[in-house]
Formats: structure tokens, C-alpha cells, sequence
């Protein structure tokens, strides 16, 4: 770890905390449908949108109705995704002439950017023309992401409405998300991101001529070596290298600020057309924390209590620098086992643990990165957990298995987080003898029930379907890497899909099984952990407030932050402990000891 | 319920439009501000285009600095990293072949591990400072110069920080490369 | 909190049947009603069921697959003891209250007049019975006809005997007292098997105990851990495998009883009885669990001044007298008018001016002595004597009566009127022959101790509201002296009825106390309302709380039991999950350091074997649920202070403490294995 390592992980630190208030005032107007600065390009937009789409802007719905609607927004849009995927041959924008997706990748794909998972089973640049791209793949970075900030926005109104029935209108909240939020900060980011170097055109790919012309071995089918007459390896010669195109910065943008995370190319942000130079990976990660980060001031604001949202910041804040300072410490020791390389860190290299990662981020913005991306359910990286070490890898993961709710997804990691708020609640109240109160808002046993589902799908889905590939032939035959850093790629498909987070240990690949398996719990893990959320938020919203007294629990001080910590490691800790211990922890351990797989 | 199934099919469609078509279009349009970044800083030599900037492109020869391996042999089409985990003995194999016959050329002293591990894009364009170092002697030898002259060619096309905080130091190799022919060519 | 039947926790008879009543519990059937402790027993029939396979088969490691599953066993035993001492405290005193149940006759009166004998189990609602001195009441019932003196001993202990009579707020009596003087006519008012001591029986018991919110709410959260933690054993399994590490079935169900919360599963229902017999030693009944809980989360308490916050009797303290007119004359003005007076006021006017003005008590034996009692019309008492004639009475009273008189009331005497209700006081204005002479200054006295006992309230976020028939001035100053949160002066049960709805719309929690009919409505509205023993039958019935010692105080005791029942839970429920922490670094290196040495690093307590590792962690899990019985039977210790101090101690002690306390235990444990040489 070198000092400019933590300087610059402490700047990205203090810019998130800067942007924070500015982004929740302006989120918390924007959904509270106040007055702002926008509303005279935005306004009209809006309101011819809702004329083309019948919507009654005025009308509130109850949680049932927001879920219903939700439902069926994302039903339509996933179905019309998966169509996009498997007809990109007939349609335009498909310079490269790609073939239709076959119909479990696609549906893996429809399932995983309808979740803003963005699990990515494919390479952009080889199977995704630019149309399937933009108005399938980029399309749902808005819609997903628009979506969870409403969804976000509902359970606020939960927590904050008193005998009320409706949680809001899902379709309003979803437009204005996108027009007043997303919309506008894409384009500068874009912009931002182009002035970088990220690629942003609709041509075909480029063929460029070898400064130096290559000698290769000639590969045969089966992806060996073709040998010729002489015993040597046929050699071929190679004078061209083909360069993708396409319009990448647009979606660049909005896969980190929907914190969506899926590449346009295969090598996503590590890649120089995606995140070309240091501040474009620093703007990229700045994009990922920013509207999550935002929703703690937006959550204060709306229930009239800025001090909670602070302490909520502080708990995510705390996590956040847990995982990062062991990502960092992991990765900057190096690998134990390459012990003819040079791993130290000096003015001339970064050293670390390099596989994997790219010379102009260094370890220091790689751990940050990978830390980021999963403490947001974003799942962009800029370089690949895979190789990272087992406990530079296992932060990422961990992450991920907390549930995503350090900053979180964009909506998902303030309802994830408010759940093991209102849980958190739950016990400190009866601690204190009192019937747990949360903002006023009584939780019983309804609400405790609710948020126990939703604590449990997660686990359930992934356990049990890692369980199975464990087992299973077309569990085992995708694996990259043997061993326990073998099960630990099981493990973080299934964590990362639940999760809804995107990121992967890379070397697990796909096939009927997990193509489906994994479509199938990203679906889970989005909708039906949605649910038991919004019924919470519906049921707060329909209870009286309670006056807050020196006898109720505070939910504004370090204790309540130190608390929601305590449940949030506890819970996630005692869950996953066993699997962790046979995958990154072993792995860890026989490392230290010279073993490899 | 049917009133929610029609206005769900009629965002679809109308969403999809504004965001999937319009905005795309929009900012491709805006990009030509930068027309030379939007379209993957590609360099030409002899009016011939021969690769972009900030993509790496294999090199082999004594006479050049080499990139980092590629998992994906530095197929800008197709960028892939190795997703080898850290105890695959299939990773310890490559970097343990490598190191060997890179202590060949230069030999006692440590290999900068950039130098022997596969980047995240498989196109990374950049070796640390410590790579090109290490590179050094053999291109000073195979171009018939001093490693004095060479490093500081080297110095010239290292990058530092980016404001002076971002980042780690680096050096652009296909531009290293090419400065090295302009200035020092191979006799053929 | 002055005569508590307490028992001693580990009374003999009691253990003796709880140790038969845990294992009668094992019964699946009651065992589903906790779904924690029912996982265990099925593990542990699991493991019976592989025992017996494997000793047939001769299979190696035989001693210690036997020692977990009795010790698994063991588990389910502990807990179902716990469960057992907690009903048998109050089995305990179900018995005594029987003893009073013993069927007594009833003189039902017929209706000519006459009566007949009939048991006292046949009597219904609405009968007329004469019970006479030296008889047992047949039945709950108000008294319609009559006064007497009654022993209620069976029910309150309190062996001194009460003055139950017709009409007024004392007229109720309950089934099984005795009558030990005179003769009364009583209404019946509950049919047989619903009689207060019915309900009482089952209530201590615990037959009729329903979850309380709480618990429900507890109780899905620790059935959501438990199916946590069995998804993360069973899939371990698979991951194990994997590995080439695969586990027997008894470390799986070993791992998976350590982790699931076991100490809060077993302990939870004694929690919720041992709560509820912790008020039946106060004395104070509760109709449900419900309402327990509720008194813990009561955000106002509405305390009746007299009695509560002030002795029951106001004092003379003072006399001022009016212009010319001597304090001397005052004295003795108010001293005649009071000598035949038996209220405690008259009494306190009597004593004040022989104390301070010497002046002795006189026989008012001469027959023009006439005495005028205070009546509700004139609202004036006094004494015609001597052809003096003397009044004291309220000052509008007294106005009134100078009037009539063509007199007025001096302005100073009016202005030490005001003066003295300020002050709190009741000022009695004294007139003689149609002239004001001065006022007594009549003292309400503040208990002491309650000051500092509101304080503590407020602390704990609780307001306290004073209601008084008081005018506001007087009640000011009360509230004042006493330090409650606000007060309700010349309240009429609707001023209460509507300051209870008033917070509850506000969302809060209110409790009151109350003994009159005219309470009733406002006890029931009441989320907490607890009804004095001495109270008319509708009172009882209204609220969901009986006091039998009849002490307004007790609200303040109820609240602390109310809230320590569920601090308990909350305490035990961190201290069980925190426990997990300790459990998984003893069993997974057991589980897997045979296959992966290096997975010892993860084995810090450096538990000997991987056998008594497992075996020292669940030995651990089921001692430490008998090691918690007595405090979930006690309760967790109850201080007054503020939500975040107290969560501060309780985290502190309960979390933290939680999971040190393991580490150590287990190490411990493992030792004694090691030197005994079980594993």
C-alpha cells in the first residue's frame, strides 16, 4: 500500500461526500415533484409522456398496485429485450452482421439487465450488434435503474407518510427519475467520458495495419497447436489487428450512474475504449456512489430527519472502508506464489497483484474499483476478480453476500439497507423495552416478517443453487479455475446473480445450465425480494407516527450507526461463513502454504 | 391491472425511443467535439492506419518494448482477461515460463510483475516505468545504442499521474515503439 | 413492592415437577409451537435414528456420535425445563388460589322473598344472594344491600379485613372472601367458570397465555434465522463434497443446533410466564400478556392525584384570618366547626389548633350543639352552638351563603383565597353568624420519592399527566411540587376520556388507573388500564389490569415489568446470536482441518481435537440455557435511564458479552473433555 494509494482513495472518499447532499436535496425535489431548475426543458417532456402513455400523473397507488405496475413494466420490457436479442440479424445497426442470441443466452441476458444485474454471459463486442446495444442493453441501464430509485422512493414514503394509503405513482416516480436524473447526468458524463477517450460511434470495426507483423502459432480446431510435417508448429503470420467500434461512451455512462455495470465490450472498465485514463476511471467510479450515496441525504430529507440519513451514510461509510482497506492490503502484498516476479511497490510500478489488472489503475484504484462495484450492485470492474488474490477476491464477494447496501444499487441499496434498518430496529427496541419504533413507525410483527423473506430469499437462492453446481456435472464443467478458488467462482455467479450485481469471477463460463439457473435467480433476487419490500413500505405508510421520546431508540447517533453495522456483518457473516471458509478462506490459507490447483 | 398492462406496453415503446435511439444518436453527434477521441485515437504512419493510441498491439521483436501478455493476443475485437485465480498452477506455469526466458535477456534481476501478468483487457497499452527498465538493455543492444540514451527516450514518453494524484506512472508502448523507429531505426 | 410472594427460583417441589413436565413436553405436537427448539428435536431424532443404525453396524466413532445426541437431547430437555419452572411458579400459586375455590353454598334469593340453598357453581349472572358474617361470597358480585367487613385474604394476602358496602365505588367483592361481620344482599355478576378467581387460576397458570405481539413478531424473526441457518448447514454439505471434505450427519446437526438460536428459542416462552408472574407478585393481575407489554411501551401515565402523587388526605396547615378578626377566634371558629367532623380534614383542623393555638378539644355534650354536615346541596358544613353559628365550606359555598346573609366576602380574604390555591392548597373559608372570619389553608401532601420517580419516568421518554377535580391553579401548583409533565384539572370522565383519545391519536400509548364506574369507559379506552381491587365490578372489567393492593403507585411498577419482559427477550436474543460467532470458529475447523491443516489457523480457542471441539460447542449451547434460566425467569436487570444509554449497557453486556462469553465457556468446556477423556 503506498501513500498515493490511500490519498487517492480518500480523495474519491471526500468528492462522494461532497456530492451527497446536493444529489439528495435535488432527488428528494425532484420525486416530492418541487420546483427545479429543470423543469423548463423537463416539464413539457414529461407531461407529453404521460399524454402518450395514458398516464394520470395526480393518481397515487398502494404498494400492491405500485407492485403490479412494476411487474408488468418489466415483464413488457424484458420481453421485448429478449425479442430484440434474437432478431438483431434482421434489424439495422449491425454493421458487424452478428447473428440472432440463442434463446437461453438471451433469456439469461433479457432476465439479467431487466434486474440491473447485467450479468454478461456473452462478449459485446463478438455477439451484440450496436442496435441490441443501445435500445436493448443501454435502454434497460435507464430502466432498471429508474426503476429501483422508485422503488426506493416508495419505501421512503413508507417511513415517511402517516395513515396514508398510497406509496406514490410507480410511473411518475420511474419518469422523473429518468428525465430530471438519469437523462441529464448521462449526457454530461458522456460527454465527460468522450473528452477522455471513450470511443462513441456507429462505424464498423477498424482494421489497422501491425507496426510489427506477428508470427503465431496456427490453431486447429480443437484449439491446439496445428504441428506440421516437421515436427514445429505451423506458423501464421499476422499483419492486421481488428479494432471495435461503437457507441460506447453513451452507454458508458449510464451503465456507472444506473450502476448497472454491463460492458459494452467484453473487458468492460477495464478496457481503454470504456475507462482510457485515471480520471475516467475516477469519474466512472464517482458515477457508481453518486446517486446511492445521494439517497441517504434524499431519505433524511424526506422524513424529516437529516441526522438519520447521516448515521445511515456513516454505517455504509464505515463498510466501505472495511472492504476497501482489505481489498487494497490484499491485492498490494501480491501473489505468494509467483515468487520469481518483483511484487513491491516502488516509484517505478505499483506492484501487487497484477493479473488481471491494468498498468494505468495500479492496485490501489483496482481494489477501489472492485470494492465499489460491489458495494453498488453495479458490477462494472476494471480489472477481473478472478484473479484477484482469494481475500482481495473475497471483499468483492462479501460485498455482494452483505446484500449490496454499503451506498447499494440505485434504490436497491437504500430499501436493501433500510431493511437491516428496520431489523436493526427491531432488536435494539426490545434491548431498550420498548415495542421497536423506526421514525415513529411501530414495527411488529408484520413488518418483521416481511423483512425476514426478504433476508431470506437471498441466502436460499444462493446456497442452494451453488450447492447444486457443486455437484453437477454442468455445474462443475464451466469452471475456469479447480479447487476451492473453483468453488468460489460457483459461489460469486450465484451471489452476484441474486445480488443482482453483474460482477463475476470471469472464468466460470456459460452453458445451458448456468444461463438459466443464473437468469432464474437474478429474477429472484430482483422481484420477489421487491415485494416483501414495497408490502413493508405499504404497511409503514398505513400506520400512525409516534412521537419520537427520550424513551425510543435514536436511529440518528454512532451507537444506532455502529449497530446496523453490528446486524449487517452479523447476519451476512453467519450466513456465509461456511461457504466462505471453503472457498476464499481456504484458498487464502493454502496459498500461504504453496498449494496450487 | 389491463390499465397498467397498456400503459407498461406504451412506455416500453415510447421510452425505448427516447432513451435507446434518441439519446445514443445525440451524444454521437455531440462526440464529434471530440472527433479524434470518439473514434478510438488511431494513429496513422505512411497514411496507412496502424492502431489506436490507447490500444496495445503485440510486439515480439528484440528491437521493441514488449506490452504486457495478452490473454486475448491483443485482439482489439475481442478483449478478454485471463480469469486465472492466483493458485492456478496453469497462471504459475505462464508466469514462471516467462520469467524464465525473460531473465535470459537480462539476467539477475527481479521480473516487474507487469511485465509477466495479463492485463484485465488483454489490450493493456501501458507497462510501468519498472517494465520498461527492465526491457532496457536488450532493445539498447538490439538497436545498437546506449541505455542512457534509451531511457531517456523512456522518460520522455512516461506519463505520470494524471494531475498529479490520479493513477499510477506509465509508459504508452506502440508510441514508445514508434518513437523508437523514428529516432533509433533498425538497419536492416 | 412491599409484600411480594416471591418464591425461592429453585423451590424443590417446583423442580421436581418441571423435571417430569420436560420430558412430557417432548411431544411433537407441543414441541411445533417453537420452531427453534422443534429443529432440534428433530435433529436430534435424526441422529438417534443413525445411532442405533451405526452401533447394529459396529461403525467407529461410536462414543462420540452418542455423546452428541444425548447432549442434543439434552438441549431440548433444558429448554423444555426452563419452560416448566416458569409455569410451575405460577402453578404454585394457581393451588393456593384453589384452595378458596372449594365449592361454597349460596343463599340465592328467590323472588318472594325467599331463599334457597344452592351451590355456589350453579349461580348465573344477575342472582340475588344474602351472604352473613362468617360465610364465604359465593360469587363475584357488587354489593346492593348492606355493608360489611370483608376478608380477602385468599386473593390479596393481605390478611387486615376491608369495608365492602352498597352503592359508591366500593361495593364490589369477589368469590371466595369471607364476610366477617354483618349481613349483605349481592348482585352476582359473572357466570360459573368466568369468575375472577377462574380467571385468575388459568392466568397464573399460563393455560390461557397467548403470544403477545412481540413474541409473535420475535418469534418469525427467530424462525427466519433458523431456516438461515439450516440452508447454510445443509448446503454445506454440497460445498463440502466438493472439497473432498464430506461431514457426517451428526457434526451437520451439531453445527446447525450450535448456530440456529437455541438459548432465546428455549427461553422465550419462560421469559413471557415468568413476566407475567412477576406482576402476580405485585400483586397486580394482568387479563393478558398483551397488555404486559403494552405497560412496557406506554408513552403516558395518567395518575390520579389523590393517593398517587399525593397522600389520599389534605391537612390543615395554616389559618389566616381576616381583617380584625383575631387568628386566636379563626382557631376557634374553625376548631367547633370541625370537632364533630370525622373527614381526615376535620380531624387535621381539630389537631392543627391545638397545636398551634393551644387549643384543647372540647365535648360538645350540650344538646343546642347542633351539627350541620356537609351536604352535597349547600356544599358547607359547621356547627350550631351557643347561638353562634358557624360554616366552613369552599369559597363559592361560603359566598353564597354571606349573601344570603346580605354579607360579603372581604376582599383580602378573597385575595388569601387565591393565594392559598396557587399555592396548591384548598383554602376553606370560615364564617361565623353571617361574617367571614379568615381561611383555612387546607395542604395537599406530595408523597415522597415521587418527585425523583417522575424524573426517571421522563428519562425513559414516559410523560406523566396528573388528573385532578382540582381548579387549575391548585393544580399547578401540585404539578409543580410533584415534577409530572402536565396536569388535568377539574377533570370529569369525558375531560379524561378525551385527553386518553386525544394522545392516542397521537399515536402514543397511555395507561390509567382508575376505581369508580365512572372510570370504566376511560379504563377500557385506555391502552393500559389498571383497575383498583377496591373498585366497583364495571371498573375490573373495563381495564385489563387489577391492582388487589389497590395502590395507585403500582402503574410506575407495571411499566418497569412490562418493559423488562421485553428487554429480556431483546438481551437474550443478541446474546444468542452473538454466541454464533464463538460456535463457528470451534466446529469448522473441526469439520474440515482433517482434510485442510491449514485450516487450523481458523481454530483459535486451540480446541484439543476436532471431536471435542464439536462435542465442547454443543455442550455449551445446552448448559447455557439452563446457566440463563434464572435470569429469563427474573428478568434482565431493569434501570431507569434513556433509550440510548440503556442499549449502550445492554449491547455492552448482552452483545459484546454475547460473544466473548463462548470463547471462553467452550475452551473451558474442551479442557474438562480432554481431562476426562471423552473426546
Amino acid at each position: 500500500m503506498t501513500f498515493n494509494g490511500w490519498f487517492q482513495i480518500l480523495l474519491y472518499f471526500a468528492v462522494i461526500l461532497l456530492l451527497t447532499k446536493p444529489m439528495g436535496v435535488f432527488m428528494a425535489k425532484v420525486f416530492n415533484r418541487e420546483r427545479t431548475w429543470l423543469d423548463g426543458v423537463m416539464r413539457p417532456l414529461e407531461r407529453l409522456l404521460y399524454r402518450l402513455t395514458k398516464i394520470d400523473e395526480e393518481r397515487e397507488m398502494s404498494w400492491k398496485e405500485y407492485a403490479v405496475s412494476m411487474l408488468l413494466f418489466s415483464a413488457v420490457s424484458m420481453l421485448v429485450l429478449y425479442l430484440l436479442q434474437r432478431a438483431q440479424q434482421w434489424l439495422p445497426l449491425n454493421p458487424q452482421k452478428f447473428s440472432g442470441v440463442a434463446p437461453d443466452l438471451a433469456f439469461n441476458t433479457a432476465a439479467s439487465f431487466t434486474t440491473n444485474t447485467n450479468w454478461q454471459f456473452y462478449s459485446g463486442e463478438q455477439v451484440m450488434s450496436y442496435l441490441t446495444q443501445m435500445a436493448g442493453l443501454a435502454y434497460h441501464n435507464f430502466a432498471s435503474a429508474a426503476v429501483g430509485m422508485a422503488l426506493a422512493v416508495a419505501f421512503i414514503r413508507g417511513i415517511a407518510r402517516k395513515e396514508a394509503k398510497a406509496i406514490g405513482n410507480f410511473w411518475v416516480d420511474t419518469t422523473r427519475a429518468i428525465l430530471w436524473i438519469l437523462v441529464p447526468l448521462s449526457i454530461v458524463s458522456s460527454i465527460v467520458l468522450i473528452s477522455q477517450g471513450v470511443i462513441q460511434n456507429n462505424k464498423p470495426y477498424t482494421t489497422v495495419k501491425l507496426v510489427e507483423p506477428q508470427q503465431v502459432p496456427r490453431a486447429g480446431q480443437d484449439g491446439k497447436p496445428v504441428v506440421g510435417p516437421d515436427g514445429k508448429p505451423v506458423m501464421d503470420t499476422v499483419t492486421e489487428q481488428t479494432i471495435a467500434n461503437g457507441p460506447i461512451a453513451s452507454q458508458e455512462a449510464i451503465k456507472e450512474l444506473g450502476t448497472n455495470g454491463g460492458g459494452f465490450l467484453n473487458a468492460n472498465s477495464a478496457h481503454p475504449f470504456e475507462n482510457p485514463t485515471p480520471f475516467s476511471n475516477f469519474f466512472e467510479m464517482v458515477l457508481i456512489f453518486l446517486i446511492p450515496a445521494g439517497f441517504t441525504y434524499t431519505l433524511g430529507r424526506m422524513t424529516n430527519s437529516q441526522a438519520h440519513g447521516w448515521a445511515v451514510f456513516a454505517a455504509m461509510a464505515i463498510l466501505f472502508f472495511a472492504g476497501v482497506t482489505t481489498a487494497y492490503w490484499a491485492e498490494a502484498r501480491g501473489n505468494p506464489l509467483l515468487t520469481a516476479t518483483d511484487q513491491r511497490a516502488s516509484t517505478m510500478q505499483p506492484g501487487g497483484n497484477m493479473e488481471g489488472k491494468e498498468v494505468r489503475f495500479g492496485i490501489a484504484n483496482s481494489a477501489l474499483f472492485a470494492t465499489i462495484t460491489t458495494d453498488a450492485s453495479c458490477g462494472a470492474v476494471n480489472g477481473f476478480h478472478d484473479s484477484y488474490t482469494p481475500l482481495g477476491g473475497m471483499v468483492p464477494l462479501a460485498n455482494i453476500m452483505l446484500g449490496e447496501i454499503v451506498f447499494g444499487g440505485v434504490g436497491a441499496g437504500m430499501y436493501g439497507m433500510l431493511i437491516f434498518v428496520v431489523l436493526s430496529v427491531f432488536i435494539a427496541g426490545l434491548m431498550v423495552g420498548r415495542t421497536p419504533e423506526y421514525l415513529g413507525k411501530k414495527i411488529e410483527a408484520y413488518d418483521v416478517k416481511m423483512a425476514m423473506l426478504y433476508v431470506l430469499i437471498f441466502p436460499l437462492a444462493i446456497l442452494v443453487l451453488s450447492g447444486i453446481s457443486s455437484l453437477t456435472s454442468s455445474g462443475l464443467a464451466a469452471l475456469g479455475n479447480s479447487g476451492p478458488h473453483g468453488l468460489t467462482e460457483i459461489l460469486y455467479a450465484f451471489t452476484s446473480g441474486t445480488g443482482n450485481n453483474g460482477s463475476a469471477f470471469g472464468g466460470l463460463g456459460p452453458n445451458r445450465w448456468y444461463n438459466l439457473s443464473m437468469g432464474f435467480t437474478m429474477l429472484v433476487g430482483r422481484f420477489l425480494m421487491i415485494i416483501p419490500m414495497l408490502a413493508i413500505a405499504g404497511n409503514l405508510a398505513q400506520k400512525k407516527s409516534v412521537p419520537p421520546s427520550p424513551g425510543t431508540f435514536p436511529v440518528t447517533t454512532p451507537l444506532f450507526t455502529g449497530l446496523v453495522v453490528g446486524v449487517i456483518i452479523i447476519m451476512g457473516a453467519l450466513t456465509f461463513f461456511p461457504a466462505l471458509s471453503l472457498g476464499p478462506i481456504l484458498e487464502h490459507l493454502l496459498a500461504g502454504a504453496g498449494k496450487t490447483f | 391491472m389491463k390499465r397498467n398492462l397498456i400503459t407498461a406496453i406504451l412506455y416500453t415503446v415510447v421510452t425505448t425511443v427516447l432513451l435507446g435511439v434518441v439519446y445514443p444518436f445525440l451524444m454521437t453527434g455531440l462526440a464529434q467535439l471530440f472527433k479524434d477521441k470518439a473514434n478510438g485515437q488511431l494513429m496513422t504512419k505512411n497514411g496507412r492506419v496502424i492502431g489506436s493510441r490507447i490500444l496495445a498491439q503485440p510486439f515480439t521483436g528484440a528491437a521493441y518494448f514488449h506490452p504486457r501478455p495478452s490473454a486475448g493476443n491483443y485482439g482489439a475485437d475481442n478483449s478478454t482477461p485471463s480469469n486465472l485465480g492466483p493458485t492456478n498452477q496453469k497462471l504459475i506455469d505462464r508466469v514462471e515460463t516467462d520469467v524464465a526466458s525473460l531473465h535470459a535477456e537480462n539476467p539477475g534481476k527481479p521480473v516487474p510483475i507487469d511485465l509477466v501478468t495479463t492485463s484485465g483487457s488483454g489490450l493493456d497499452p501501458h507497462i510501468t516505468p519498472a517494465a520498461a527498465e527492465f526491457q532496457t538493455p536488450r532493445i539498447a543492444k538490439a538497436r545498437g545504442i546506449s541505455e542512457a540514451e534509451l531511457r531517456h527516450l523512456v522518460a520522455e514518453h512516461t506519463e505520470g499521474r494524471q494531475f498529479g494524484i490520479l493513477g499510477e506512472p506509465r509508459v504508452n508502448v506502440l508510441e514508445l515503439n514508434l518513437a523508437l523507429d523514428e529516432k533509433y531505426p533498425v538497419l536492416r | 413492592m412491599s409484600k411480594t410472594k416471591s418464591k425461592s427460583l429453585w423451590d424443590a417441589k417446583i423442580v421436581s415437577h418441571a423435571l417430569l413436565d420436560c420430558v412430557r413436553k417432548l411431544d411433537p405436537r407441543m414441541m411445533m409451537r417453537n420452531p427453534v427448539m422443534f429443529v432440534v428435536e428433530v435433529g436430534s431424532v435424526i441422529t438417534s435414528v443413525l445411532l442405533v443404525r451405526d452401533a447394529m453396524r459396529h461403525v467407529p466413532g461410536f462414543g462420540f456420535d452418542l455423546q452428541i445426541t444425548l447432549w442434543l437431547w439434552f438441549t431440548v430437555l433444558f429448554a423444555n425445563f426452563a419452560e416448566a419452572m416458569a409455569e410451575g411458579r405460577g402453578k404454585a400459586q394457581a393451588d393456593t388460589l384453589r384452595k378458596a375455590k372449594s365449592d361454597t353454598l349460596a343463599n340465592r334469593l328467590l323472588p318472594d322473598g325467599r331463599t334457597e340453598v344452592v351451590p355456589g357453581s350453579k349461580l348465573r349472572s344477575g342472582d340475588l344472594v344474602i351472604v352473613s358474617a362468617g360465610e364465604v361470597i359465593p360469587g363475584d358480585g357488587d354489593i346492593i344491600e348492606g355493608i360489611a367487613s370483608v376478608d380477602e385474604s385468599a386473593i390479596t394476602g393481605e390478611s387486615a379485613p376491608v369495608i365492602r358496602e352498597a352503592g359508591g365505588d366500593r361495593s364490589a367483592v369477589t368469590g371466595g372472601t369471607r364476610v366477617l361481620s354483618d349481613q349483605i344482599k349481592v348482585k352476582i355478576s359473572s357466570n360459573p367458570g368466568e369468575t375472577f378467581l377462574d380467571r385468575m387460576i388459568a392466568l397464573v397458570e399460563g393455560a390461557e397465555r397467548q403470544k403477545t405481539p412481540n413474541e409473535i413478531a420475535l418469534n418469525i424473526l427467530l424462525a427466519g434465522l433458523t431456516v438461515v441457518f439450516l440452508l447454510a448447514v445443509v448446503t454445506l454439505q454440497p460445498f463440502a463434497i466438493y472439497s473432498k471434505a464430506s461431514q457426517t450427519i451428526f457434526v451437520l446437526v451439531s453445527l446447525l443446533v450450535c448456530l440456529i438460536p437455541t438459548t432465546i428459542g428455549a427461553l422465550l416462552s419462560a421469559i413471557g410466564i415468568a413476566g407475567m408472574d412477576r406482576l402476580v407478585q405485585h400483586n397486580v393481575l394482568a387479563m393478558s400478556g398483551r397488555a404486559v407489554e403494552a405497560a412496557g411501551d406506554v408513552n403516558t401515565l395518567l395518575l390520579d392525584k389523590t393517593g398517587t402523587i399525593t397522600l389520599g388526605n389534605r391537612q390543615a396547615a395554616e389559618f389566616v384570618a381576616a381583617p380584625g378578626v383575631s387568628n386566636d377566634q379563626l382557631a376557634d371558629a374553625a376548631q367547633l366547626s370541625s370537632l364533630p367532623d370525622e373527614t381526615p380534614e376535620g380531624r387535621s383542623i381539630v389537631i392543627l389548633a391545638k397545636e398551634q393555638y393551644g387549643l384543647r378539644g372540647r365535648e360538645l355534650g350540650s344538646p343546642q350543639a347542633q351539627f350541620v354536615p356537609f351536604s352535597a346541596h349547600t356544599r358547607m358544613s359547621g356547627v350550631n352552638f351557643d347561638g353562634r353559628v358557624i360554616r366552613k365550606g369552599a369559597v363559592d359555598a361560603i359566598q353564597r351563603y354571606l349573601s344570603e346573609n346580605s354579607s360579603y366576602l372581604p376582599k383580602e380574604v378573597q385575595a388569601t383565597v387565591e393565594t392559598i390555591a396557587r399555592a396548591g392548597g384548598t383554602p376553606l373559608v370560615v364564617a361565623e353568624n353571617g361574617r367571614a372570619l379568615g381561611v383555612i389553608h387546607l395542604k395537599d401532601i406530595v408523597k415522597g420519592g415521587i418527585k425523583e420517580r417522575f424524573a426517571q419516568l421522563r428519562a425513559m421518554g414516559i410523560r406523566t399527566v396528573m388528573i385532578t377535580g382540582d381548579n387549575p391553579l391548585t393544580a399547578a401548583a401540585i404539578a409543580r411540587e410533584a415534577g409530572v409533565d402536565d396536569f388535568l384539572a377539574q377533570a370529569t370522565p369525558k375531560d379524561k376520556m378525551d385527553l386518553i383519545k386525544k394522545e392516542q391519536a397521537e399515536g402514543k400509548l397511555v395507561a390509567m388507573t382508575g376505581d369508580g364506574t365512572n372510570d370504566a369507559p376511560a379504563l377500557a379506552q385506555s391502552d393500559v388500564g389498571v383497575a383498583m381491587n377496591t373498585g366497583t365490578q364495571a371498573a375490573k372489567e373495563a381495564g385489563n389490569m387489577v391492582d388487589l393492593d389497590s395502590n395507585p403507585t403500582k402503574l410506575l411498577e407495571i411499566v418497569e415489568i412490562g418493559k423488562q419482559l421485553l428487554m429480556t427477550r431483546g438481551s437474550l436474543t443478541t446474546f444468542s446470536i452473538a454466541n454464533d460467532v464463538a460456535k463457528y470458529f470451534a466446529i469448522i475447523p473441526a469439520m474440515f482441518a482433517g482434510t485442510f491443516p491449514v485450516l487450523n489457523a481458523l481454530n483459535i480457542m486451540h480446541l484439543a481435537t476436532p471431536q471435542s471441539a464439536v462435542l465442547s460447542a454443543v455442550i455449551f449451547n445446552a448448559l447455557v440455557i439452563i446457566a440463563l434460566i434464572p435470569l429469563a425467569l427474573r428478568g434482565v436487570k431493569y434501570r431507569p435511564m434513556n433509550a440510548e444509554a440503556l442499549l449502550r449497557r445492554n449491547l455492552l453486556l448482552y452483545g459484546v458479552g454475547g460473544v466473548i462469553v463462548p470463547f471462553i465457556g467452550i475452551k473451558i468446556i474442551d479442557v474438562i473433555i480432554r481431562v476426562v477423556g471423552l473426546a
